[in-house]
């Protein structure tokens, strides 16, 4: 090819926010101002994760890594790099430790990941289906119809071990096999894109950086199970993602890849999207299954499973975005290949979405048993601000918080189960000491409150009541017997309710109690908190040792609770308080502690 | 019968779908992406051109999020409290707009101009906290700049 440069503008969601598709155009304008249009090819690709340096323009074959580039940028980056050859070092990241031309792989963020779910994440454009060709894309499927009988792929699965990234980790070989062998002669393969765990985002940069390896991977199980028809359940709130999976469709299409005779081989399959509609609860495959059917998506009891009875009562495989990720790369590469990944629990990768109170906020990919120390300091660059580390969830509202003694447990399925979280669908929160623990808890419960479907007691009532007794402990009417109230409740939304849900929505109070019972405590017996975060239990107050009386903050209030004269030390009326902080901020002379 | 108030090419979307099932959710998204939000008016058309009672309507449009009942302002305020942007202080913005604006979650301004609605993760962690306004995305707000991002929609 004759390209002297390629230049590729990240256009994931985050860096489409901060105007990448404005780089993007003004790249493509610059080239051509100054000749060298025919020299470099502008690219839009997927996310390349590291969303916190955004937007990021990689210029290849340096590998130069540019960060924070803005529109205003495009002239120089062609002028001085692709005209002149020398890097743009101030837009370079780490211009100051590294090296000139340094690989993208040595800097600290990318160098433990490791790259399966989103190996073309960042390398090709989503909307161009020749590069997806070109980087291996459809061989998986073309050796599947031409070469591999369905049992083969079944097996293929099984020697991979590979587990559903949706968050129980069942074995993806198995669910095939049970629709493969479940009588009927009409069978469907669904793809779960209700990616709806507040703060993750990972399976939307899988379908807007790489549509077609679900696409792919979606026909191989039809082949497999005997299916003709598939669906993707995707989020009405990811546009971007919806749009290059309507393009991906329509080019897989046109090159024969879907709808009737795939490749001449015979084998018919075609797949279309259905819209979310914003209903957590619809993560649950049988929810999800009503909703795809236009119901209102409660779940249904299991037995009988989707495998036996799923879509319109029709036998029906259902994995999870980065679960699809994975399988062409297993066709293609072997199972054995992919089991070697990991650990023995767990086989291959898993992407997280690391943010929070964390340095390089981003979508990570790691082999199984890294530990999470590896992914908040290596990978993360550790706690944002110099603060101190306090927790990090995974797992979402059905997971738990792990403290510093776990943080070197390896992460696979069993190993956050032992200490009390989950793998969940990926998201990982990293909490600073200025975050109350008691509060998280409440945020993530009122999630569940909120998205609970209603149709069973446990957890209609007793997410409600748990919610209850949170609100009494943050806003100091406490007790002790709340404790063992909290513990009984949670049993009973664990053993009562239809779907995990339910089942798993004690799950943030009942790991925070475990690991903070002193937070606890001293929200409930001495009516404090910790962090300053629950207002209600909270005093500001003037050092009168530090406050040289600039009547800053008497100005600023907007209660007028503070008074003194001018150069003398202030005070502040605790009965007129509305603890809004404003004093605090205002302060430059750090004399407003919180008490 | 009552007057058929959707556009030519609504009216042609909801006949290509009338016979698919599962089609309910579908042409409410295309319903609420023409007039905004499912009015009355707009579910009893539904109800009439896909032959379902009104009430099935009604339970799925209430059950999901996604549909709004109400009218929304010219410009839609989403402010993200996904857990990203609920630790970096989603709420707080929200309380300023409540303070500059006068705007309470599901509320509208008086002129019509801006309404509010408090979301789950718009997906860009990064720029913890977010808020979008009419589809513009801003990133890393602070509390401070909330009355100026709203004077850019004059």
């Amino acid at each position: 090819m004759g390209f002297k440069n390629y230049i590729l503008v990240c256009g994931g969601t985050g860096c489409e926010s901060s105007r990448a598709d404005q780089i993007y155009r003004s790249l493509i304008e610059e080239a051509k101002n100054q000749g060298v249009a025919e020299q470099v090819q502008v690219i839009k690709t997927g996310c390349f994760g590291f969303c916190e340096q955004g937007p990021i323009v990689k210029i290849l074959p340096e590998d130069s890594f540019y960060v924070q580039v803005k529109p205003e940028d495009a002239k120089e980056l062609i002028s001085e790099h692709v005209v002149k050859g020398r890097e743009v070092t101030r837009l370079l990241y780490n211009k100051e430790e590294r090296k000139p031309y340094e690989e993208v792989e040595d800097i600290q963020f990318y160098k433990k990941q490791l790259r399966i779910v989103l190996r073309n994440c960042g390398s090709i454009d989503p909307e161009n289906i020749n590069e997806y060709i070109a980087a291996d894309g459809y061989k998986a499927l073309e050796k599947v119809l031409f070469e591999m009988t369905p049992e083969n792929v079944i097996d293929e699965l099984k020697v991979a071990g590979l587990r559903g990234r949706g968050g129980a980790g069942f074995p993806t070989w198995m669910k095939w096999n049970f629709t493969k062998q479940a009588e009927g002669d009409v069978k469907y393969v669904v793809c779960n894109a209700d990616e709806g765990d507040p703060g993750a985002y990972m399976d939307r940069s899988t379908l807007e950086g790489d549509p077609h390896s679900v696409l792919e991977a979606m026909t191989i199980c039809g082949y497999a199970i005997g299916a003709h028809q598939g669906f993707i359940y995707i989020r009405a709130e990811y546009p971007l993602a919806i749009h290059r999976l309507e393009v991906a469709m329509a080019q897989a299409r046109e090159y024969g890849l879907l709808g009737k005779n795939i490749l001449g081989s015979g084998f018919d399959y075609d797949i279309e999207i259905r819209l979310g509609a914003g209903a957590f609860v619809c993560g649950e495959e049988t929810a999800l299954l009503q909703s795809i059917e236009g119901k209102r998506g409660m779940p249904l009891p299991r037995p009988p499973f989707p495998a036996s009875k799923g879509l319109w009562g029709k036998p029906t495989v259902i994995n999870n975005v980065e679960t699809w990720a994975n399988i062409p790369v297993i066709i293609t590469k072997g199972g054995e290949w992919f089991s070697q990944i990991g650990t023995q629990d767990s086989h291959g990768t898993k992407v997280f979405a690391l943010t929070g109170k964390i340095c390089n906020s981003g979508l990570v990919e790691v082999p199984m048993g890294t530990t999470l120390r590896e992914i908040v300091y290596d990978i993360g660059g550790g706690i944002a601000k110099g603060k101190n580390f306090k927790a990090v969830q995974t797992g979402g509202p059905s997971g738990g918080v792990i403290t510093e003694e776990n943080l070197d447990t390896p992460i696979d399925f069993g190993g956050l189960q032992r200490i009390g979280s989950m793998m969940g669908s990926g998201g990982m929160i990293v909490m600073d000491n200025d975050d109350c623990i008691v509060d998280v808890a409440k945020f993530y419960l009122n999630f569940t409150v909120d998205e609970s479907c209603g149709k069973c007691a446990p957890c209609r009532i007793g997410g409600k009541s748990l919610m209850n007794i949170l609100e009494k402990i943050t806003d100091g009417k406490g007790t002790p017997e709340d404790i063992d109230q909290i513990e009984k409740i949670a049993l009973a939304m664990r053993k009562g309710s239809l779907c995990a849900l339910g089942q798993t929505a004690p799950n943030p109070v009942l790991s925070s109690l475990k690991y903070f019972p002193e937070e606890y405590k001293s929200h409930i017996e001495d009516k404090s908190c910790p962090s300053g975060k629950c207002k209600k239990l909270i005093k500001y107050e003037i050092d009168t040792a530090k406050c040289i009386g600039c009547t800053a903050c008497s100005r600023k209030c907007p209660v007028g609770a503070i008074s003194g004269e001018v150069k003398k030390p202030h005070k502040i009326d605790q009965a007129v308080c509305i603890k809004c902080g404003v004093c605090k901020s205002t302060c430059k002379f750090s004399a407003i502690d919180i008490k | 019968m009552s007057q058929n108030i959707f556009s030519a090419e609504l009216n042609e979307f909801i006949s290509a779908w009338r016979n698919k099932p599962g089609n309910m959710i579908m042409v409410l998204h295309k319903v609420q992406e023409e007039i905004g939000y499912i009015s009355e008016e707009a579910a009893a058309e539904v109800a009439r051109q896909l032959n379902v009672p009104l009430a099935t309507i009604w339970g799925v449009v209430t059950f999901y999020h996604f549909f709004k009942l109400n009218k929304p302002g010219k410009y839609n305020i989403q402010v993200c409290l996904g857990t990203a942007c609920y630790l970096k202080g989603g709420d707080i913005i929200i309380e300023e707009l409540e303070k500059v604006a006068g705007l309470t979650v599901g509320g509208l301004t008086d002129d019509g101009k801006f309404s509010l609605e408090a979301v789950r993760c718009v997906g860009c962690c990064g720029l913890a906290p977010v808020m979008t306004i009419g589809g513009e995305v801003f990133g890393k707000v602070t509390k401070n700049q909330v009355a100026g991002i709203l004077d850019k929609f004059a």
